[in-house]
């Protein structure tokens, strides 16, 4: 999966988790961007990420997540 | 993990969702109950529970009532558990009520229940559910404990959470709900484990057993999420992560399945659970088509694994019939070929008698279901369709949305199962009633077929033989009286609802008069049929008793029953002293037959000023009544009703609550 494509599911997800249709995601976004992105949000994000992609994070994955661009990089090496 | 396999998949979930917004009240809340019967993962879940919030906040209070009765629920635990919302509101509006949900702070349960908190104090809660879990607990035993030791910890767990139960039920008047503790423990010594009492996995299995027993003693209503875990399996259900990450017992991806799973019991005490399944014959009883393939041709009974599967699926039915749940027969059959199956094939396990209610014909299926309803005096919501075609199930979808309809498995080895998992049946409690149900159905058309062959009505009344024992509600059938506040709508003058704490209180107060009628006659027991509650009011004088409830079950209709009950009534009102009835009806959509009630026991009525515009009526009756009313019932007051099964509680004996 491409970098591009990795960016076009992630985008699916968080607007499904997040229910908001507008939302746009770049590589710089962070929890402070999003509303409604705290801890439980955060741990929801995840495992829906998980499901929809069919990934595992290890737990210390997890906690290094800072920004999206760390998310995608971290789904870019489990998919490729 | 996989869950709710029953419930068929939903592929325009989102655009259904969108389009919620632009539509009538009336179909938001049609389109919100479809919603909720599909298979969702928890992220749809959660989508699903915001719009059932801002819905019921937006629409009319009658527009939320069609979704069932409002259950404040108070979530208390030593554990995060507010990630639970979105799955807990889904499985309510599944199981027929809305939940208000408040959540306790994390590990703060006993001081919130024992203080208790104002914040929950305002809230007040109908039912407290109680979450803990082994690292709460905290058992600090050495592996070479004996039993005695372990047994004596326990207990000491125990009575300390008994206490926290009574504490709880007098400061917030509400229904215990206590959760089993999940068995994250390891495996430290393999099978051995269970031999050693003092060993972690032992110790937790040994405490839920006892916490069972003592639960069923204290009429806490128990939460078995250890069961259902061990039957899905800890590998799938326990989630190290996100304990470890959060502190959450159950993971945001399993919320739908506990919130399923939470809701059941609540819908339980509420008396929402179903009460009859309506089979299909033709491949869901029997393989093959007994029309085309003859009963010598249908598959059913040893010799192969499709006709042992078949058995097996008969044998659960007729385990459920035997716990009181009523079986009905639709099916596109010739009915004399249908019903020789049951009589003359020698594997069948279900017997004519089995079926309450037996509609074999070529209309439609919607037609045959709402017919076996009316026949069985049930409500449509309460029924169960099985049904192996998927366009039969469709049309009983589309034409009947209140009907609960499982997506049966392709194969028939999963039947059961599939019935099992749904969870349509869950209990609060067991008594003889539900046993002998079956049999009380059974008398019930026989009563009906005598009674449509007579022309001499009060004949037909005498020659019953009835007597209607009174007597005031007591413990031992507190749970079916709950029951009938919350099932009965149509004969029931105020339709209160009552939880049990509710039903409890006023059976301790000394003012109060709370009493169950129980009709018998020659072909049987009708079971416990009506229920009064009635207190002194402060709007009336003090000599005066106010009927708050007066209901009755349909089935025993016609036969003078209400004339007999208020013969009783009086007699127990003139002995506290009481010198006048006064009784309320205040109509619903559903309870319109019993307008006149007052008026045909001859009450009169009367306007209360402060009510002029209210659509209730008022009616008053002098006590002791000028006239009697003709009835041919024998009405027996006795002081106690011995007839549940467990003497001292409504304990659900563990063979049939597993």
């Amino acid at each position: 999966m491409t970098s591009k494509e990795i960016y076009i599911q992630l985008t699916n997800v968080f607007r499904e988790v997040f229910q908001d249709d507008g939302l746009v995601i770049t590589p710089a976004t962070t929890a402070e961007d999003v509303a409604g992105w705290d801890s439980a949000a955060h741990i929801n994000l995840m495992l829906a990420i998980e499901a929809r992609l069919g990934i595992v994070f290890n737990t210390s994955e997890i906690d290094e997540m800072r920004t999206v661009g760390d998310l995608a990089e971290a789904i870019e090496r489990k998919m490729n | 993990m996989e869950f709710h396999q029953w419930l068929p998949e939903c592929p325009a979930f989102s655009m259904r969702l969108k389009q919620l917004d632009g539509a009538t009240p009336d179909q938001k809340i049609a389109d919100l109950k479809f919603l909720s019967q599909q298979r969702l993962d928890f992220v749809k879940t959660n989508a699903l529970a915001t719009k059932i919030g801002t819905m019921m906040s937006s629409l009319g209070a009658e527009h939320v009532a069609q979704c069932g009765p409002a259950v404040k629920i108070a979530l208390v635990s030593s554990h995060t558990v507010s990630h639970l919302a979105g799955g807990i509101s889904v499985g309510a509006l599944r199981r027929g009520f809305i939940a208000e949900l408040f959540f306790g702070q994390y590990g703060l349960y006993r001081n919130e229940l024992l203080q208790p908190d104002p914040n929950l104090k305002t809230f007040a809660p109908n039912v407290i559910v109680i979450a803990n879990d082994v690292h709460d607990v905290n058992f600090d035993l050495s592996l070479d404990s004996t039993h005695r030791d372990v047994r004596l910890a326990i207990d000491a767990k125990i009575s300390e959470l008994a206490r926290l139960w009574r504490q709880a039920r007098l400061h917030f008047n509400a229904t215990i709900i206590q959760q089993t503790l999940l068995n994250t423990h390891y495996n430290v010594f393999g099978s051995y484990e269970s031999v050693l009492p003092g060993a972690p996995c032992s110790v937790i299995e040994l405490f839920n057993a006892r916490l069972r027993e003592v639960a069923a003693e204290e009429r806490t209503l128990l939460f078995d999420f250890d069961l259902q875990a061990a039957l899905k399996g800890y590998e799938q259900t326990i989630d190290r992560v996100r304990w470890h990450q959060a502190k959450q017992l159950v993971s945001p991806a399993l919320s739908p399945w506990y919130g399923d799973l939470l809701a059941r019991v609540i819908a339980a005490a509420y008396g929402l659970s179903k009460k009859a399944v309506v089979l299909d014959l033709d491949n869901t009883l029997w393989g093959g088509v007994v029309g085309d393939d003859g009963i010598e041709g249908i598959v059913l009974g040893q010799g192969s694994a499709a006709g042992e599967s078949y058995i097996d699926f008969q044998r659960y039915l007729q385990g459920l019939s035997s716990r009181g749940i009523i079986l009905a027969v639709c099916s596109k059959n010739d009915a004399a070929i249908a019903e020789d199956v049951f009589k003359s094939h020698p594997d069948m396990l279900l017997r004519r008698e089995n079926i309450a209610s037996f509609v074999a014909n070529w209309d439609s299926k919607a037609t045959n279901v709402r017919r076996i309803a009316l026949e069985l005096n049930i409500g449509l919501d309460s029924v169960v369709f099985v049904d192996d075609n998927p366009a039969e199930r469709e049309i009983i979808r589309r034409e009947l949305p209140m009907v609960s309809v499982p997506e049966l498995p392709d194969d028939v080895a999963h039947y059961a199962a599939c019935l099992s998992a749904a969870g349509y049946f869950e209990a609060a409690s067991f008594s003889k009633e539900d046993v002998e149900r079956a049999d009380l159905y059974r008398a019930n058309s026989r009563r009906q077929q005598e009674f449509s062959e007579t022309t001499d009505m009060e004949g037909f009344l005498k020659s019953l033989d009835m007597r209607l024992e009174v007597g005031r509600v007591s413990k031992m059938n507190i749970g079916r009286v709950t029951q009938l506040t919350n099932k009965t709508n149509q004969f029931n003058l105020r339709t209160v609802k009552y939880t049990e704490a509710e039903v409890d209180r006023l059976m301790r107060d000394k003012e109060a008069l709370a009493l169950q009628f129980r009709l018998k006659d020659k072909f049987g027991d009708n079971g416990i049929i009506a229920v009064i509650l009635a207190r002194p009011n402060e709007r009336w004088p003090a000599d005066t008793l106010f009927i708050d409830t007066w209901l009755m079950s349909c089935r025993v209709l016609g036969r003078g029953v209400e004339a007999a009950s208020l013969e009783a009534l009086s007699q127990y009102a003139c002995e506290l002293g009481l010198k006048r009835l006064i009784g309320e009806y205040r109509p619903t959509a559903r309870n319109k037959m019993v307008s006149d009630h007052y008026q045909k026991l001859g009450f009169r009525r009367f306007v209360r000023g402060v009510d002029a515009d209210s659509s209730s009526t008022f009616w008053l009756m002098d006590l002791p009544p000028a006239n009697t009313l003709t009835h041919h019932i024998e009405v027996d007051i006795t002081n106690d009703e011995q007839r549940d099964l467990h003497p001292a509680n409504e304990r659900i004996p563990r063979s049939i609550s597993r």
